[in-house]
């Protein structure tokens, strides 16, 4: 397990993502088959159900260490992850057991069943027979996520840069449904249990931010002025009776909303179809808050199916029963859609996303200025003549956010609120990147609701670093999106950037710590604004 | 029989000895202070005499300038101070520490400073003194921590040096400049030629002119050819993360030397490419045998985890009480940054 260990420890120290994906690559030009195979599994989620309870494994390490448990727990709370908590409890391993990664894995899975007395006794042999690095990776193969910052795409961009394969294709093959004992790694990678023709994205289309006057788009006449909706961008692809949905990250989320799934089924023709993801209840839009907690989500309950449920809202069509139409005008596709969706009774949560009402350029600031009253983020003009473009390209689509600034940023101080909020801490300070450091861009407070600050606040207090009176130094770990109305070049502050009225718009519990902006970007905004 | 609270009382000030009139690593000015080890937040400036070990004297001369007034005595060696006899015992914490020792009518408190009972390479090794009453630091006070053998880091830190050397890159260590700069230049030493920034230069040549001796290094300028230290080693104070001289070194690797570095969150936050848990400071084994080995009556706990080391004492039958003081790994941080600056000069 050695060199399982040391990828992990390579990775975790690092954030930068091409030395996580160098570090994969190496190991899976090394690695034996079946350990590349477990490694896919366990950074995606396939791993085997726990075969042993958290609180057994708790109890050993108490037994063996002798210690109260007042004491496991503070040891716990200063390091703030339980299988590494065990791991440094426990004495020095005074034997060595070498096995890989896939032997583990069976050992494990072989445990399952047995009795309580016998899983004691085969990880207490494992906690006496390896190190502590070697030991914690035992502790994690049992149950819990490394953390590391290996997403599914991390991992899909390392397998296409060792072999040359779509990186799309690889989503699709490891998501895909796989059986470790019955593949081997060139039959995954090469998608042999797959069909990918079935379930090949195309790019997306990207619109800018709008810069320029309304008038200087020229005549309204030819454009298509939309909501733009503030869920998750999804592509469906549905082709011979299967239906797959990609997000924009290119990840396959299908199976995180059976209900489109099931929409989508019922249809006839086969497409791919271009529109957003939404939390949708009794036909209003509901806030991206509220989306986040279907998000990323391994098993969906019966409840959160009824408390969340999601839609969709059809923005555009890329294929109709296999051609592709991208080329055709965004007009002549908006027909094909609205054929397509008129052919069929919808249930009330797909939707084609509707068109704007307008004659004058005008008419669109009082729209505009009432999207955030149905939870819009603004509009989204298109030119009607445009074709369906690959990647982000200047002038056929704009977004018109009701609010364009914002920046994705990283927590690094929290201090406690006053008053009613004393003892949460509600007081954030912010920080983009600046080259391999952070910088301080921000400090806000409002803008989260109490629950969430209740949750920010107990993290805080497990991963604080540092205190300074009042304010504590946090692990950079989450990520904000920080609203503001304006922006400035200021030499009195560090990051050289001053934010007009920042505030807090939202959690981003979906964006890893690589993905929050950097100087340079925010300080694009300036230009923009 | 005398009570420890007429040898030793807690002010505002500092721990004061109002028997002997003089108190134990204030952190305000004072008339009487005495001294266990150079660390800026157990050394302060201000006061108007200062006694310490013989090993300290020239790192306090250094850190906080040619002109005070100070004496010094060797380890074991006591004097007496208004009839209280005082004598300092190696500490093993960084060069010249010791805890300092008060005997009064046959009454003995020991304040420890900082100490570290794991022999290293380098520092006087700790001794341990019994007492009645013995006031214990508690940095690293939870099981969690357990340190490394000095050979077993040794041989870590040599082949970290020897994989970057293959990447071709220069291994570039942070730590402290007063402490974990020798400690790893003691560790590191044969690996290659090692580089230190100007502080830790600075500060080498007052302990080696007082007659410690010191391995080898060179002076890491910002005028040296980027080419001489291309896979070499280089040691330099925290505060030079993020820096522009770090910035204009080839291929630099980079890493973090702290006890914190046991834990893999605090390896993490950090933009490093390593972290390696060295520490000057006792672990959670070597903080128990340390109060065990006092077979003190009382244990006052310091600086670090004190609630949770002096609750875990009480339990296993040991008289323990937390006390609040101003030393400790922010004050350090905050104030050997600010030491560091002037060391520069």
């Amino acid at each position: 397990m050695k060199q399982f260990s040391d990828l992990i420890s390579t990775i975790e120290i690092t954030n930068k993502t091409n030395a996580k994906i160098d570090a994969l690559v190496n190991y899976f030009d090394t690695a034996p088959d079946k350990d590349k195979l477990w490694l896919i599994a366990l950074f995606t989620g396939k791993r085997p159900s726990r075969p042993v309870k958290t609180s057994l494994m708790k109890e050993w390490c108490m037994e063996i260490t002798n210690l109260p448990e007042w004491l496991f727990l503070e040891s716990y709370s200063s390091v703030g992850d339980l299988g590494e908590t065990m791991a440094l409890l426990l004495p020095n391993n005074s034997s060595h057991l070498d096995l890989s990664l896939s032997e583990w894995m069976t050992e494990l899975k072989a445990l399952k069943p047995k009795s309580d007395d016998e899983k004691k006794a085969f990880v207490l042999e494992a906690w006496s027979g390896l190190g502590q690095q070697e030991r914690l990776i035992f502790n994690k193969l049992i149950g819990g996520s490394f953390r590391i910052g290996v997403s599914k795409k991390t991992l899909v961009n390392a397998l296409a840069k060792l072999t040359g394969i779509d990186a799309n294709q690889l989503m699709h093959s490891i998501i895909g449904h796989w059986d470790i004992d019955s593949i081997t790694f060139e039959e995954l990678i090469h998608g042999q249990h797959i069909n990918y023709d079935n379930s090949k994205p195309y790019p997306f289309c990207l619109a800018y931010a709008l810069e320029k006057e309304l008038p200087d788009l020229g005549e309204p006449k030819d454009w298509f002025v939309e909501q733009k909706w503030d869920g998750i961008r999804g592509q469906i692809v549905k082709r011979n009776d299967e239906v797959y949905i990609w997000s924009r990250g290119e990840e396959l989320v299908t199976q995180q909303f059976p209900e489109l799934v099931e929409a989508m089924s019922n249809f006839n023709d086969d497409f791919v179809i271009d529109g957003e993801i939404l939390a949708i209840k009794d036909s209003a839009v509901l806030l991206f808050n509220d989306l986040q907690k279907r998000l990323n989500r391994k098993n969906v309950t019966k409840k959160l199916l009824e408390e969340v449920p999601i839609g969709f809202y059809a923005y555009d069509i890329l294929e109709f029963n296999g051609e592709d139409i991208r080329e055709k005008p965004f007009a002549e596709r908006r027909q094909v859609l609205e054929l397509l969706f008129g052919l069929m009774a919808l249930p009330s949560h797909v939707k084609l996303s509707h068109l704007v009402n307008f004659k004058k350029w005008e008419d669109l600031y009082r729209i505009r200025a009432n999207s955030r009253t149905i939870n819009s983020e603004g509009l989204m003009l298109k030119q009607k003549a445009s074709p369906y473009h690959t990647g982000r390209k200047k002038g056929d689509w704009w977004k018109w956010k009701v609010d364009p600034l914002t920046i994705d940023a990283v927590m690094i101080y929290a201090q406690k609120g006053s008053g009613r909020r004393s003892s949460k801490y509600t007081d954030y300070t912010f920080a983009v990147k600046k080259d391999d450091a952070l910088v301080t861009i921000a400090k806000a407070y409002s803008g989260l609701t109490d629950q969430e600050i209740t949750e920010i606040s107990k993290w805080v207090n497990k991963n604080a670093i540092e205190k300074f009176g009042p304010v504590r130094t946090v692990k950079p770990e989450l990520i904000f999106e920080i609203a503001f109305e304006g922006i400035a070049l200021s030499n009195r502050h560090k990051s050289g950037v001053a934010l007009r009225f920042p505030r807090i718009s939202r959690w981003r519990r979906d964006k890893p710590v690589d993905e929050i902006d950097t100087i340079e970007s925010v300080k694009q905004l300036i230009t923009a604004s | 029989m005398l009570k420890d609270n007429q040898l030793i009382k807690f002010t505002k000030k500092g721990i004061y000895c109002p028997k002997g009139k003089f108190y134990l690593d204030p952190w305000y000015p004072v008339d009487y202070a005495i001294i266990s080890h150079g660390h800026a937040d157990h050394a302060r400036w201000g006061m108007k005499h200062y006694l310490c070990t013989d090993d300290s004297k020239a790192i306090l001369k250094h850190r906080l300038g040619e002109a005070i007034n100070i004496q010094s005595i060797p380890y074991r060696q006591s004097i007496s101070i208004n009839g209280v006899n005082v004598s300092f015992y190696p500490a093993g914490h960084v060069i010249g520490s010791a805890q300092i020792r008060l005997e009064y009518k046959g009454y003995v408190v020991v304040f420890t400073g900082d100490y570290k009972t794991q022999p290293d390479f380098i520092t006087t090794p700790f001794d341990s003194v019994k007492c009645h009453t013995f006031i214990t630091e508690s940095t690293f006070g939870l099981p969690i921590y357990h340190w490394k053998s000095e050979k077993n880091l040794q041989s870590e830190l040599h082949d970290w040096v020897r994989t970057n050397q293959s990447n071709n890159r220069t291994s570039v260590f942070f730590g402290y400049s007063l402490g974990k700069a020798q400690r790893l230049l003691s560790l590191l030493d044969g690996a290659d030629d090692i580089f230190v920034h100007r502080s830790i230069y600075n500060l080498n040549d007052a302990i080696t002119g007082s007659g410690i001796d010191l391995p080898k290094s060179k002076l890491w300028s910002a005028d040296l050819d980027k080419n001489s230290l291309q896979n070499k080693i280089i040691i330099a104070p925290p505060s030079l993360l993020g820096s522009k001289m770090l910035k204009r070194l080839p291929n630099p690797a980079t890493a973090i030397c702290s006890g914190w570095m046991q834990i893999r969150g605090n390896r993490r936050w950090q933009s490093v490419d390593a972290g390696f848990a060295v520490s000057d400071h006792a672990d959670w084994n070597g903080l128990i045998s340390a109060v065990k080995a006092s077979e003190a009556e009382r244990v006052y706990v310091t600086h670090g985890s004190q609630a949770v080391f002096s609750k875990y004492l009480n339990e296993i039958g040991i008289e323990a009480y937390e006390l609040k003081t101003e030393y400790g790994d922010e004050a350090l941080a905050k104030a050997e940054k600010e030491t560091e600056i002037i060391e520069r000069e």
